[in-house]
């Protein structure tokens, strides 16, 4: 990786006895929209926190753009973060918000206004300037907060959770609006998110964490179709874990295929047979969970819906699941 | 239409009964005290005048009114002050923690359970064993305290408790200083349960008495002139007192609201003081 924004190098935050972070190592490329992706409790939130100053790292170095910011209070950073729920200042207007920083840096009401305006006009909430937070919508909000961060111009911007208050609706469009600002701005996003979706439409680099520790890191497409180990396939959903002569593999369960009970499988492709546990219409899919025979395991095959409906599988029926030794990914035993 | 069940109609009788109980008396005193020159302290009302009310502010008839409704006032103010200047940053300290935050949490709650009069015996004793002497502004201010300071420092226990740290993040992220961050974020937020910890701390001084008894010194406080009162004066004067002191009170509690609720409009209806769901 040849320009760095952000690196971690065995980035640790112990909490008393508990470690929430462990020796962490990451690269993130410059003016790269990188998504750390976890569930609750995976330290990934503790881990942008540390980025962006509001947590010491209790040991290991952080470095943006090559310039080592361990010890370095918040505002010293280069870095700006955007909060869960984004804690707009409540009794301040829009354009107060955005001049906040430079208002406590001493520059004259005239100039921070007209910096204000400028940064609001970028994010089209120039129509908005003296509203209160509590009078705009969650995407305006949002749009408000991404303001604020951007006013010191910072080379890292640090997203927390940004899209959990929005309705699903908002949530992608406002998604898209993220994506949008990164790529325009130049500058590197780190976006904390628990949504596979999320981390899958934006991450230029995914980074999957579980307890404390990061499980793979890739862009979108890797960790998606090659995934690390079992957590990883888990996680990221999608994905069957099977067992074949290689030792577990994970297989996409829109590559799995589904064939009543009797019928012959190609000669090359693996099979087990099972019973329809449940199905799930989801629009353009049909999702089919089977509950395999010879083991205490659940399997989801997604059907395109033209192909199910033609040939629908009730609840209970004996079916076939099969996939092609081409379609298996190895997976390392670690993980869990 | 909600049907009310057999025992929420009773429960709704007996809070009337309480409202009732509660402010009758106060409303009967307030009749009362619009009794004629010739009127006793009793009904049937003869001639409804503003006899008493004209009467209370001639010292002699009646003691001193005056001088302590100011002595009470003044003392209120202080204490309305102090009160919040300690419970502030009590509040702020006790959420960040500190060697011997429980103790000091679990001594303030104790120190609501001794009873009143023994802390002002103690308070008193120790005034006037050291030579200092008590008087309502020195050993009376302080037994005061020892009253409104725990209802402060838990109602601001309470306040921090409810503040989402994020805002005060946001402010460090922009650069601001501890004392910026106070000053232009934490202050202005929590600015409406301030003004009621203020209220507070006056109106529990305003019409404090048992901790008064023994620490007031020579000069009575409003609540023991009035106690004093009771016990020599046999006109309705005594209820002209009562009407004006009590219309003290509701003027400062109408106050405290309007500026709370000034306050709360600019912050959006106290939306502010709600914690996100916590994430790791």
């Amino acid at each position: 990786m040849p320009n760095k924004d952000v690196e971690l190098v065995s980035l640790t935050k112990r909490f008393g006895a508990s470690t929430a972070v462990n020796a962490i190592d990451l690269q993130i490329a410059e003016a790269s929209y990188c998504c750390l992706l976890g569930p609750s409790g995976c330290g990934k939130s503790t881990t942008l926190r540390m980025i962006a100053g509001h947590e010491d790292a209790s040991s290991g170095d952080i470095l943006v753009q090559g310039r080592q910011v361990t010890h370095q209070p918040p505002s010293q950073r280069g870095t700006a973060m955007m909060f869960q729920s984004y804690a707009l200042f409540p009794h301040l207007d829009a354009r107060d918000n955005v001049a906040f920083s430079l208002r406590m840096r001493g520059i004259g009401k005239a100039e921070r206004n007209r910096k204000a305006q400028e940064l609001l006009e970028l994010v089209e909430m120039q129509d908005y300037l003296s509203r209160r937070p509590h009078e705009l919508s969650g995407g305006q909000q949002q749009r408000v907060a991404l303001a604020r961060a951007l006013v010191n111009e910072p080379s890292v911007l640090l997203l927390d959770e940004p899209l959990s208050a929005l309705d699903p609706f908002l949530r992608i469009r406002m998604r898209e609006e993220l994506k949008r600002f990164q790529r325009d701005l130049g500058i590197t996003f780190i976006h904390v998110t628990h949504s596979q979706d999320e981390a899958l439409a934006l991450g230029d680099q995914v980074v999957v964490m579980q307890s404390g520790e990061i499980r793979q890191s890739g862009t979108a497409r890797e960790v998606f179709e090659t995934p690390a180990n079992e957590f990883v396939a888990r996680f990221i959903g999608g994905h069957n874990i099977l067992v074949s002569d290689r030792g577990p593999v994970s297989v996409r369960a829109d590559h799995l295929r589904l064939a009543p009970g009797a019928a012959p499988v190609p000669a090359e492709a693996r099979a087990l047979t099972g019973t329809v546990g449940a199905v799930e219409y989801q629009g353009s899919r049909v999702r089919v969970t089977v509950a395999e025979d010879a083991a205490d395991r659940r399997h989801v095959a997604e059907l395109e819906d033209r192909a199910f409906f033609a040939a629908p599988y009730a609840l209970g029926a004996q079916v076939q699941l099969s996939w092609m030794p081409a379609d298996e990914h190895p997976l390392a035993a670690a993980g869990g | 239409m909600i049907r009310h069940s057999p025992l929420s109609r009773a429960l709704q009788i007996l809070m009337g009964l309480f409202l009732l109980f509660l402010y009758g008396p106060t409303i009967t005193i307030l009749i009362l005290s619009f009794q004629g020159p010739q009127g006793g302290l009793t009904f049937p009302l003869k001639d409804a005048s503003l006899h008493w009310f004209a009467s209370l502010f001639e010292v002699q008839r009646v003691g001193d009114f005056g001088g302590s409704l100011k002595r009470s006032l003044i003392l209120a103010v202080l204490v309305m002050f102090v009160n919040v200047l300690i419970a502030v940053p009590a509040g702020m300290a006790l959420r960040k923690g500190f060697r011997g935050a429980r103790t000091l949490f679990w001594l303030t709650i104790a120190s609501l359970i001794v009873p009143s009069i023994l802390v002002s015996l103690g308070i008193g004793l120790l005034f006037s064993q050291t030579g200092l002497g008590t008087s309502w502004y020195t050993s009376a201010f302080g037994a005061h305290l020892t009253w409104t300071l725990p209802f402060g420092v838990l109602i601001m226990i309470g306040v921090f408790a409810r503040l989402n740290p994020a805002y005060e993040e946001a402010a460090v992220d922009a650069g601001a200083t501890r004392w910026q961050t106070f000053r232009h974020v934490t202050f202005p937020i929590i600015l409406p349960n301030v003004v009621g910890v203020m209220l507070f701390g006056f109106s529990l001084s305003y019409d404090e008495m048992p901790r008064t008894v023994l620490a007031g010194g020579a000069y009575n406080t409003l609540p023991l002139e009035i106690y004093a009162m009771t016990n020599n004066v046999t006109t309705p004067v005594l209820y002209a007192l009562g009407s004006l002191t009590t219309l003290v009170s509701f003027a400062v509690i109408a106050t405290a609201l309007v500026l709370m609720s000034i306050a709360r409009r600019r912050t959006g209806g106290g939306a502010a003081l709600s914690k996100p769901s916590e994430e790791t």
